[in-house]
């Protein structure tokens, strides 16, 4: 807590306060690992709320097989430096059909191997609590979720049936079946995390700094070809480009952008004078309008 | 293309000690209250060129504003609300300056919302309240200033929008001031700024406009960034409320939470509110190394120099300084669900880290949130706010709301759905549970029965009317008798005409009916008597509260199932004929509702046996529960 500026310290606090209730009163949480920023600081922040204790639940790591093969590594190097338990689930009936994102297309590839993926994850253990890296300030529709979000026994959402939360009292009760997604650094936002991944020096995926990388340009956006699955074009050649991520998801999905930031100060630096959002550089959220709104209806984080 | 770095300075600033302020906004979409946020995201460079592109897209298809951007569309959210032109619910913004960073509870201002408002204003220090500055001070200010200052918020922005509609013109600001200023004497706000503006067109939100010369106070940026908040929830007495007992092996035992209120360091002697055991703070143990001191606000881990019981729930303080610990407090209560709320029903609420079930004992009345008067009420609904009386199954640590807004607010849980029923405020505990002692008898239960030859317990019959409760009760009496036993039946018509025939059929006069024979059959327990009670009895929750009253095995919840149709052609009273037609209101099963038992020790299916059979079979269920000896 010591190099934190009061309004980090704050939010570290609300963090702590949110993780060990969760802890206090469910009895099966899971906390979703997602291996970006987001999920590096939460995983950090559950690490100080139970010092000298591990935190008391496992890391669930749903893997669409599409993830970039950096986070991939880093995710099992984080588990094992900090020696917690990580389950990672694959959806076997979403492979077998061959779903993929040069096949299916993004919006299929995301409903079966991220929502549908992580419902049979979520049914298969019997979490009733599941912590979630997602911010509020992160898109529209996003900014009523609660910190405690409700479904239904079928992991349904219904924005008019949510809870109240007041002051930091969250009502955590819920009937066999049903369950909660907890939101801990639902108040954070963008600049909030990557002060305090440099404050608390917390390990990030290599991919968030800027490298030469072999990119292709499509509908505007620069993809990383990560492996040889990407099929290129007739006459597409990848180039070699500095760019960096500023979110990171399925490498097919995920626009890089031109960057020279090779270290945290410079990301910081370089975000203060951004025009655009993080989620820009996501293809699956520009499918329609309200398509965020829509996604989580049907269980999509 | 690469976007120019900001200079080192700009950096610096970004990373320097920066505090943190929330606040919420109250008004309707017709105050302009949306387009004031948007204003103020977009001033603060909040807005991304590809959602200032999202923006434009959006203003031609949901916009207002005509070919002009429609700020207001940067902030509602979702579909639905978007299509409505309403915002539905709370949400939350964020942005910072150089100065402060900002959490914005944007809260709808329709009256039948009275329940977002409170949720936004529970974690807000201050509160910006907009007024068209066409029609000056409403009803709905009104309704806003009062929700504000019940939960706690001292600071008050008073926000006249649209200035441009009104000319700019002074006389007209300091006209809807004054009257603000008069109606909001009496609650108790620290300090009130008002602020002359145009959301719209930007003139006094984050730039100083030269339209108002004559105003000669801050712009609203500028009184967010230096208003002073800071509670004094550092210097207020110790509260640390137990949330998690860590026990990563024999030698560490760590008390985590929170820290309400106040500071503590290594050596203070602390106390346990509830059992009153005391000892010494060790160590304040984080992550980054043990701690000289931990305030307010700070969620941290103690050691303790002794081995002491603690649990989560427990509340640590000072022992010169200690919250009031009772079972019984006044509270102001504000309801959040359609079911309404049931004096004598039972709840559970949650209060710091501790949930407990309670009911209502009392509530004394209802506040009127336009008018602040004080209205008789026996029941609540949702968004409907009054003062009452609070009895819980526990004693709770807590102090008065005004004193500690984290150990003296609780939310109310709904038993059956676990919604969120309500949030309450406490006022102050109630000294009557303390100063009525229990007077200690010579002869106990367990005498009284063993001179009976019985164990006693409580015999509930459940089922709708004319479902053959009572013949069964009657029977089973009877049985019982020829054996010997001590018996009593109460029933429900017989009740009524007497101990409750001040009560009526209401929802809360079905509550107190049973709590009253609840009550009442537990006198006939403690004389060792078996208790047959034959009562229609429709809600779950009612007949716990008289399962909760007496020891485990004492109450056996017999349904007698009958279908509705089977009773309808039975109706030995002609009552069913008359509901159907309308000439009874609130009749179970008609025109009210029945809940069958989750779990019943018996289920008596009517149409499968005889009333004889039956009876037997609740008399088998006694023996085999040890109550009555086999004969």
């Amino acid at each position: 807590m010591s190099g934190l500026s009061t309004h980090l310290k704050r939010l570290e606090a609300e963090s702590i306060q949110i993780i060990r209730e969760v802890a206090s009163e469910f009895r099966n949480p899971v906390m979703l690992y997602s291996i970006g920023k987001d999920s590096s600081v939460m995983l950090h922040l559950a690490m100080k709320a139970f010092y000298p204790a591990k935190p008391p639940f496992p890391l669930l790591h749903v893997d669409t097989t599409w993830k970039f093969r950096e986070m991939i590594e880093f995710r099992d190097e984080t588990a094992k430096r900090l020696g917690l338990d990580l389950i990672v689930h694959i959806n076997e009936d979403g492979v077998r059909r061959g779903v993929s994102p040069v096949a299916s297309g993004s919006n299929v590839h995301t409903q079966v191997m991220k929502t549908e993926g992580l419902r049979q994850a979520l049914d298969k253990y019997g979490f009733d609590a599941a912590f979630g890296g997602a911010r509020r300030d992160e898109e529209k529709s996003r900014a009523k979720e609660r910190v405690f979000s409700f479904r239904t026994a079928n992991h349904g959402w219904d924005p008019r049936n949510q809870r109240p939360e007041l002051w930091r009292l969250y009502n955590t009760r819920v009937k066999p079946g049903e369950s909660i997604r907890v939101f801990p650094l639902s108040n954070w936002t963008e600049l909030d995390v990557w002060q305090y991944v440099l404050a608390e020096e917390i390990p990030v995926v290599p991919l968030y700094f800027a490298k030469e990388r072999p990119v292709v340009r499509r509908d505007g956006a620069l993809i990383m070809r990560d492996d040889e699955r990407l099929p290129l074009h007739p006459g597409e050649v990848p180039e070699l480009r500095r760019v960096r991520f500023r979110t990171l998801g399925c490498y097919p999905l995920t626009g890089a952008i031109d960057s020279d930031a090779a270290s945290l100060e410079d990301i910081i630096a370089e975000m203060l004078a951004s025009t655009t959002s993080e989620r820009q550089g996501r293809l699956i959220d520009s499918d329609e309008a309200g398509s965020m709104e829509k996604k989580k209806r049907e269980g999509y984080f | 293309m690469h976007a120019p770095l900001p200079s080192a300075v700009a950096l610096a600033e970004s990373v320097a000690e920066k505090s943190l302020l929330r606040f919420l906004t109250c008004g309707s979409v017709d105050d302009g209250k949306s387009t004031l946020i948007g204003r103020l995201l977009y001033d603060t460079k909040l807005v991304f060129d590809d959602q200032l592109a999202a923006l434009e897209k959006d203003s031609r298809k949901h916009g207002t504003t005509g070919e002009a951007i429609d700020l207001a569309l940067l902030v509602d959210g979702l579909e639905a609300e978007r299509e409505q032109g309403i915002t539905i619910d709370v949400a939350y913004r964020y942005f910072a300056t150089a100065k402060r960073t900002f959490i914005v509870a944007d809260t709808p201002g329709h009256e039948q919302y009275t329940r977002n408002m409170a949720t936004g204003a529970s974690n807000a220090d201050l509160a910006v309240i907009l007024i068209d500055a066409r029609k000056g001070v409403l009803t709905q200010t009104k309704r806003h200033s009062f929700i504000c200052s019940l939960l706690g918020i001292r600071h008050v922005v008073l926000a006249v929008n649209k200035i441009d509609l009104v000319d700019y013109r002074e006389d007209a600001f300091d006209a809807i001031e004054q009257a603000y200023r008069a109606f909001a004497a009496p609650l108790g706000f620290r300090e009130i700024t008002a602020i002359p503006l145009s959301a719209r067109d930007g003139d006094n939100v984050t730039t100083r406009s030269d339209r108002l010369p004559w105003h000669k106070g801050p712009t609203l940026l500028e009184h967010l960034e230096a208003v002073d908040v800071e509670s004094d929830a550092t210097s207020k007495p110790f509260r640390l409320p137990v949330q998690w007992v860590n026990r990563p092996n024999l030698d560490f035992r760590g008390f985590a939470g929170t820290i309400s209120s106040g500071t503590v360091r290594p050596g203070d002697e602390i106390v346990v509110a509830g059992s009153g055991k005391t000892s010494r703070v060790a160590r304040i143990v984080t992550m980054d190394g043990d701690l000289a001191s931990a305030s307010a606000g700070d969620s941290v881990t103690l050691t303790l120099e002794d081995e002491v019981d603690i649990a989560r729930g427990d509340v640590l303080s000072h022992p010169a300084d200690r919250p009031e610990v009772s079972n019984q407090f006044a509270a102001r209560l504000i309801w959040m669900q359609d079911e309404r709320l049931l004096p004598g029903r039972s709840y559970l609420i949650k209060l710091a880290t501790r949930t407990v079930p309670a009911t209502v004992t009392s509530l004394k009345h209802k506040i009127d949130v336009n008018s602040l008067d004080h209205l008789a009420a026996r029941t609540l609904g949702l968004n409907e706010i009054a003062e009452v009386n609070v009895e819980t199954g526990a004693a709770l640590a807590f102090d008065p709301y005004a004193d500690n807004r984290e150990t003296g607010a609780f939310i109310v849980i709904d038993r059956e759905t676990n919604a969120t029923a309500g949030a309450g405020m406490i006022l102050h505990g109630l000294r009557r549970a303390t100063n009525i002692h229990r007077q200690a008898s010579s002869v106990d239960k367990a005498t009284r029965a063993r001179l009976k030859r019985q164990k006693p317990a409580i015999v509930w019959f459940t089922g709708l009317s004319a479902s053959g409760k009572s013949t069964i009760a009657n029977l089973v009496e009877v049985k019982l008798a020829a054996r010997g036993q001590h018996t009593m039946l109460l029933d429900g018509d017989n009740v009524r005409f007497g101990l409750n025939k001040d009560l009526g059929f209401t929802d809360a006069d079905r509550v107190e009916n049973v709590r009253r024979i609840g009550e009442v059959a537990k006198l006939f327990v403690d004389a060792g008597v078996i208790t047959l009670c034959s009562f229609i009895s429709p809600f779950e929750s009612e007949r716990r509260i008289v399962r909760d009253l007496v020891g485990d095995g004492e109450f056996l919840e017999i349904f007698v199932d009958a279908p509705l149709s089977a009773c309808i052609a039975r109706d030995p009273k002609g009552l069913y004929k008359r509901a159907l037609a309308g000439e009874i209101p609130n009749f179970t099963g008609v025109s009210s509702p029945y809940e069958p038992p989750k779990a019943p020790e018996l289920t008596l299916l009517t149409t499968e046996a005889s009333v004889e059979e039956l009876a037997d079979r609740v008399v088998e269920a006694l023996e085999q529960r040890g109550l009555i000896e086999r004969v």
